[in-house]
C-alpha cells in the first residue's frame, strides 16, 4: 500500500503535496528538520463490576502535532482540526522556534519501506461490541465460580485502533495502524470476617479479538487474579533490610526498566545528567547481564512498526556481558551525539514532542536452571509478581513494589509475605546479579511506562535472576 | 465568565441525545490553551504552543447508561458521538443506583471564585521565557556544588470547562493556572543529587520569584550530596509538607466512596469511629476563593462545599459522588469527578489537614533522633488492607537537629497505625496545590537499610 491509498489520505484528502506545503511553512524561519504527526485514535472501554456491566465508552480524538528543531532547540504546536489553514497556522506557531532564513524541505516525499508486525485484519476496537461484551461476562464467571472466598470481582476491557502518519522534511513519509487491546481483572477475597486480600492481572498487545479467546483467556486472567488473592490471605510479613532477592522470570523484568532502561535513554545522557552518563564501553553490570530493547517483536503492546518520529524499530543492545553498549535515542539526541536513531522517538499523543523511550526491555537467557538458583540462597526472598516502579536517574536509586513474594529458607521457598516495595542502584544492583536462569519469559502485556507526563505502552521481560543484595521494605 | 458557543454545544448534544431515546443525559466540555517553555543552560530547549477542545457525553435509557467523547466538534463529529453513547446504552446492564443528581442537589456557588485571570492568559511568551531563564540561573549560581541543570520550565493553561445536563443545569467557568521550576544537578566525587522546587498559582504575579525558586531548588539539591544508607530500624519518621499531603491522598482515596461500597478500603464501615489521632481533622472544601480544588460546581453539576473528613480523628464523612451515595444510601458530598470519558469517579476539592502548634524545628527538637523524609518513590500502598512499604530519601535528625543525609532506604507500617500514631502535626500548613499539609510525624516505622 502506497501513501495514497493509506488511512489519512482517503480519509482526509491529505497529499503529499499538502504535506510538503505544511514543513515548507514549518522551516520557513529556518531549522534542521521539521515534521508532522497526524494521528486518529478511536478507542473503547468496558467496566464490569457486581456482574453488572455498569460502563462502556467508546471515543475518537484526531489531530496533528508541528514539530521543528534548530539546533538542541524544539518548536512545538498542535491542532485538533485538520483543515488546511489550521495545520498552516500551527506550522507557523511552530517555525517561531527559529529566526533566520528558510531551510529546504527534501521532496519528493517518499514512503518508508513497511514491515507489519502485527498482521491484524480486524482490530479488536473493529469488532462487534457484544463480541467483547461476553469476553469480559467470561472473566467474571471464573473469578466468582473459582474460589468461595472472591466478594468483589472488577473487569475491565479497553482497546484502541491508531492509525498515525508522519511526514519529515528528511524527505521520508510513514504510516501505519497500531491495534492495541488489554484485559484487566480485579478480585477481593476475604476468609470469614478476616481482612481482604486483593488480586489482580491483566494482559494484551497488538492482537485481534481471537487471542483473547483462545490463547490469553479471560479464564486466564481471572484465575491468575484470583490466585494472586489466595495467596495474599496465606501472607505474613514482609522481612526488613538487605538480603538475597531471587526475581522469577517474565513481568519482574520491570527491575531492567526502572534500574537500566530510563537511566539509558539518551536525552539524560546527552545532558549528563543520569547515573549511566559517559560510560559506554565501560563495565556497568555483571557479565552475565546482556540486556537487549527490542521494538520489532511480533504483536507484543511494546512493539512498533516505525517509532513516533516515522524512523524503523530495532532490536538495540544495551548492556552486552555486562559492558554499556548504547543509548536509546529519537532524531533529536541523535543529531545533537552525531549518531542515528535507534528508532526509540516515542510520544503519548500528537499533543506531545516525542522524547527517547523504551519499547519492549528485557535481560536475555543465561544458563542456570531456576532451581538451581531457588537452592543456591539460604535466606532471602523470591518474586514473582510486581505492581509499579519508579527511579531517580540522578542518582541511580530505584524501586519496584513486590505484590507477590515468597521467603526463601534453606533454598527452599516456604511462606508468601505481603507486598513491599524494593529499593536499590540501578548500576550497584545490576553488579550484583550473580545467577542468571535459561528461563527468560516476557510480561504478558500491561506495561504502562511514564516519563514527564506522557504515557506509552511497554513490554519487559527477565529469566530468573539472583541478586545477591537488595533492600526490603517489610516490616518484619 | 460564561463559554456561551461551548454551552450551546454542550445543550444542543443533551438535547439530541434525548431525541434519539436517552431518558437523561449530560455532557461535558473543554477548552483551553497551554505554552509551556523548557530552558536549559540559558537556551531555550522546547517550546510548545497550542489550543484544543473536546467534548464527553453521557446517556441513560432507564438504569442503562453509555457514554461517548470526541474531539472532533464539527456536527457530524458530535452527532457520531450521541449515537455512540446511545448504542452504548443499549449493550450496558440495568443498574438500579445509576442516574443523574436529584434536582436539589443542582447548583453553582454565586460570587467570583477568582478562578481566572487573564493577566495570566496575557504574559507574553519572552516574560516567560525569561523568568525561567532567571530560575535556572538562580539554582545555578546558589551554591557551587552545583554542577549541571536539567533546566527550568515555565507553563501555563486557560481554558473552560463546560457542562450541562437534561435536569436542566448548564453552566461553565474559566481557570487559570501558571507554574514555574527549576531542577538542578549537584555533584560531590563520583556521585550526583538533583531535586527541584517549583511554584504555581492561578494569576501570573502571584508566583514566587524566580531568584526564590532558584535558590530553593539548590539548597533541596545539594543537602542531598554524601547521602548514607543508615541501619534497618524502627524510628519516628516526619514528613515534610511537601510530602506529607501523599499521606492525605492516601486518607481521601480510602474515605471516597468507589473503595467504601467495594469494600476494597481500610475504612469499611467505620464511619462515626476514631480511625486516627485526635490531632487529625482533615477538611475538603472546594469553596475556597482562587484555590487550586476550588469550582462552582462538581462534575455533575452538584454545588461544591465544605466536608470535614476526619475530626480530631473521628471519620465524618465518605467521599461521595451521586452513584456512590445512592450505593450507601448516602446523599452526594459533591465531589464527582470526571474527565470527558467515561461514569463520574471521585476526587477531592481543596483537601487540607488542619495545622497544629509547632513549627518544623520545633517538632525536631521534640522528636530528638529520627528520619525527616524529603521524597518518596514508588507506589506501595495498599488501601484495602492499609500496608505501606515505599522508597525515601531524607535527612537523619540526631540531638533535634539535621545530622546527614539519607538515602536508598524504605519506610514502612501501615497506615490504620500510622494514622492513629501521630505524635506531632505542625502549623506551617501553606496552600500552593489542592492537597496542603503542614509537617507531620509518625511515632514510629520501619526503616530498611542495611
Amino acid at each position: 500500500m502506497g501513501f495514497p491509498q493509506s488511512f489519512f489520505a482517503t480519509k482526509f484528502g491529505i497529499t503529499a503535496a499538502d504535506l510538503e506545503r505544511y514543513l515548507a511553512e514549518a522551516l520557513s524561519k529556518g531549522g534542521n528538520y521539521a515534521d508532522l504527526y497526524f494521528e486518529y485514535v478511536s478507542t473503547s472501554s468496558l467496566g464490569l463490576e457486581e456482574s453488572i456491566l455498569k460502563n462502556a465508552t467508546q471515543g475518537v480524538t484526531l489531530g496533528v502535532g508541528v514539530r521543528v528543531i534548530t539546533g538542541e532547540r524544539t518548536g512545538y504546536a498542535y491542532s485538533d482540526d485538520l483543515s488546511p489553514d489550521k495545520i498552516m497556522q500551527a506550522a507557523r506557531v511552530a517555525a517561531c522556534i527559529s529566526n533566520g532564513p528558510a531551510s529546504i524541505v527534501k521532496t519528493p516525499l517518499e514512503s518508508m519501506g513497511k514491515r507489519d508486525l502485527y498482521p491484524v485484519l480486524t482490530s479488536p476496537n473493529e469488532t462487534a461490541l457484544m463480541d467483547r461484551v461476553a469476553l469480559v461476562r467470561r472473566a467474571d464467571e471464573a473469578a466468582r465460580s473459582a474460589d468461595g472466598r472472591v466478594f468483589q470481582v472488577q473487569v475491565s476491557y479497553a482497546d484502541q485502533l491508531k492509525h498515525v502518519l508522519i511526514a519529515a522534511s528528511d524527505g521520508t513519509i510513514s504510516f501505519d495502524r497500531q491495534p492495541l487491546a488489554r484485559m484487566n481483572v480485579t478480585v477481593l477475597a476475604r476468609e470469614g470476617d478476616g481482612t481482604p486480600q486483593s488480586g489482580y492481572h491483566g494482559g494484551g498487545g497488538r492482537v485481534d479479538l481471537n487471542w483473547f479467546q483462545n490463547e490469553k483467556t479471560p479464564e486466564h486472567f481471572a484465575l491468575e487474579a484470583v490466585r494472586q488473592a489466595q495467596v495474599q490471605l496465606e501472607a505474613v510479613e514482609a522481612p526488613a533490610g538487605e538480603t538475597t532477592v531471587v526475581l522469577g522470570p517474565g513481568w519482574p523484568g520491570i527491575l531492567l526498566h526502572e534500574a537500566v532502561g530510563h537511566g539509558l535513554e539518551a536525552d539524560f545522557n546527552r545532558k549528563g545528567v543520569s547515573a549511566f552518563s559517559g560510560r559506554i564501553g565501560q563495565l556497568v553490570a555483571s557479565p552475565l547481564c546482556t540486556i537487549v530493547d527490542d521494538g520489532t517483536m511480533a504483536n507484543r503492546r511494546g512493539s512498533l512498526n516505525v517509532d513516533d518520529e516515522g524512523s524503523p524499530t530495532q532490536s538495540n543492545v544495551l548492556i552486552e556481558n555486562g559492558i554499556l553498549r548504547g543509548y536509546l535515542t529519537d532524531k533529536l539526541s541523535a543529531q545533537v551525539t552525531g549518531g542515528k536513531s535507534t528508532g526509540s522517538g516515542r510520544r503519548e499523543s500528537y499533543q506531545a514532542i516525542p522524547m527517547p523511550r523504551m519499547t519492549n526491555t528485557f535481560m536475555m537467557a543465561g544458563e542456570s536452571d531456576p532451581g538451581d538458583i531457588v537452592r543456591s540462597v539460604k535466606k532471602g526472598i523470591y518474586c514473582t509478581t510486581f505492581g509499579g516502579g519508579q527511579v531517580d536517574i540522578t542518582s541511580g536509586n530505584f524501586v519496584f513494589s513486590a505484590s507477590e513474594s515468597y521467603l526463601i529458607e534453606d533454598g527452599k521457598i516456604t511462606r508468601p509475605v505481603r507486598g513491599a516495595t524494593l529499593i536499590g542502584n540501578g548500576p550497584e544492583a545490576m553488579r550484583h546479579v550473580s545467577m542468571v536462569g535459561n528461563d527468560l519469559k516476557l510480561d504478558e502485556g500491561v506495561g504502562v511506562c511514564g516519563k514527564e507526563g506522557q504515557s506509552v505502552p511497554v513490554g519487559v521481560g527477565i529469566p530468573t535472576i539472583k541478586i545477591d543484595k537488595m533492600t526490603v521494605g517489610g516490616t518484619a | 465568565m460564561r463559554n456561551a458557543p461551548l454551552e450551546d454545544l454542550v445543550a444542543a448534544a443533551v438535547k439530541r441525545a434525548q431525541t434519539l431515546g436517552a431518558t437523561d443525559a449530560e455532557c461535558t466540555a473543554s477548552e483551553g490553551a497551554e505554552f509551556s517553555v523548557s530552558v536549559r543552560k540559558g537556551e531555550v530547549e522546547k517550546l510548545k504552543e497550542a489550543g484544543s477542545k473536546a467534548v464527553g457525553l453521557r446517556v441513560l435509557i432507564g438504569k442503562k447508561q453509555g457514554s461517548a467523547y470526541t474531539s472532533d466538534l464539527t456536527p457530524e463529529g458530535v452527532e457520531q458521538m450521541v449515537r455512540a453513547a446511545l448504542e452504548l446504552a443499549h449493550i450496558t446492564s440495568e443498574d438500579p443506583f445509576a442516574g443523574l443528581p436529584d434536582p436539589e442537589e443542582l447548583g453553582k456557588l454565586e460570587g467570583d471564585l477568582e478562578l481566572f485571570y487573564e493577566e495570566t492568559a496575557l504574559v507574553p511568551a519572552e516574560q516567560k521565557i525569561s523568568i525561567a531563564r532567571q530560575a535556572e540561573a538562580a539554582a545555578m549560581a546558589a551554591d557551587e556544588r552545583i554542577a549541571n541543570s536539567e533546566g527550568a520550565g515555565f507553563g501555563s493553561y486557560a481554558g473552560s470547562r463546560v457542562f450541562a445536563n437534561s435536569r436542566g443545569f448548564v453552566g461553565s467557568y474559566r481557570t487559570s493556572s501558571c507554574s514555574l521550576s527549576t531542577t538542578p544537578v549537584a555533584k560531590l566525587g563520583d556521585s550526583m543529587e538533583r531535586d527541584y522546587w517549583y511554584t504555581m498559582a492561578r494569576q501570573f504575579s502571584k508566583l514566587e520569584s524566580p531568584e526564590s525558586v532558584g535558590r530553593k531548588a539548590t539548597e533541596r539539591a545539594v543537602r542531598r550530596l554524601g547521602a548514607r544508607k543508615i541501619d534497618t530500624q524502627k524510628a519516628p519518621i516526619i514528613f515534610d509538607r511537601t510530602l506529607a499531603p501523599s499521606l492525605l491522598g492516601h486518607i481521601f482515596d480510602a474515605a471516597s466512596g468507589e473503595t467504601i461500597y467495594r469494600k476494597s478500603s481500610f475504612f469499611v464501615d467505620k464511619l462515626g469511629q476514631s480511625v486516627a489521632s485526635e490531632k487529625l481533622t482533615l477538611i475538603d472544601d472546594a469553596t475556597l476563593v482562587g484555590r487550586f480544588g476550588t469550582s462552582p460546581y462538581d462534575d455533575e453539576g452538584v454545588t461544591s462545599r465544605r466536608t470535614p473528613i476526619l475530626e480530631k480523628g473521628v471519620l465524618k464523612n465518605y467521599m461521595l459522588n451521586t452513584y456512590t451515595g445512592r450505593k450507601l444510601g448516602m446523599k452526594t458530598t459533591g465531589n464527582a469527578s470526571r474527565g470527558l470519558s467515561g461514569a463520574p469517579s471521585i476526587s477531592h476539592g481543596n483537601l487540607f489537614l488542619e495545622p497544629g502548634e509547632l513549627t518544623q524545628e520545633q517538632i525536631f527538637k521534640a522528636i530528638g533522633r529520627g528520619l525527616f523524609v524529603t521524597e518518596l518513590i514508588g507506589f506501595g500502598v495498599n488501601i484495602v488492607t492499609g500496608d505501606y512499604s515505599r522508597g525515601a530519601v531524607g535527612l537523619w535528625i540526631e540531638g533535634g537537629e539535621i545530622a546527614y543525609p539519607v538515602s536508598e532506604i524504605t519506610i514502612a507500617g501501615n497506615l490504620k497505625e500510622m494514622l492513629m500514631d501521630i505524635a506531632y502535626v505542625g502549623s506551617d500548613l501553606e496552600f500552593r496545590g489542592s492537597v496542603n499539609s503542614p509537617t507531620l510525624a509518625i511515632g514510629e516505622m520501619m526503616i530498611s537499610g542495611q
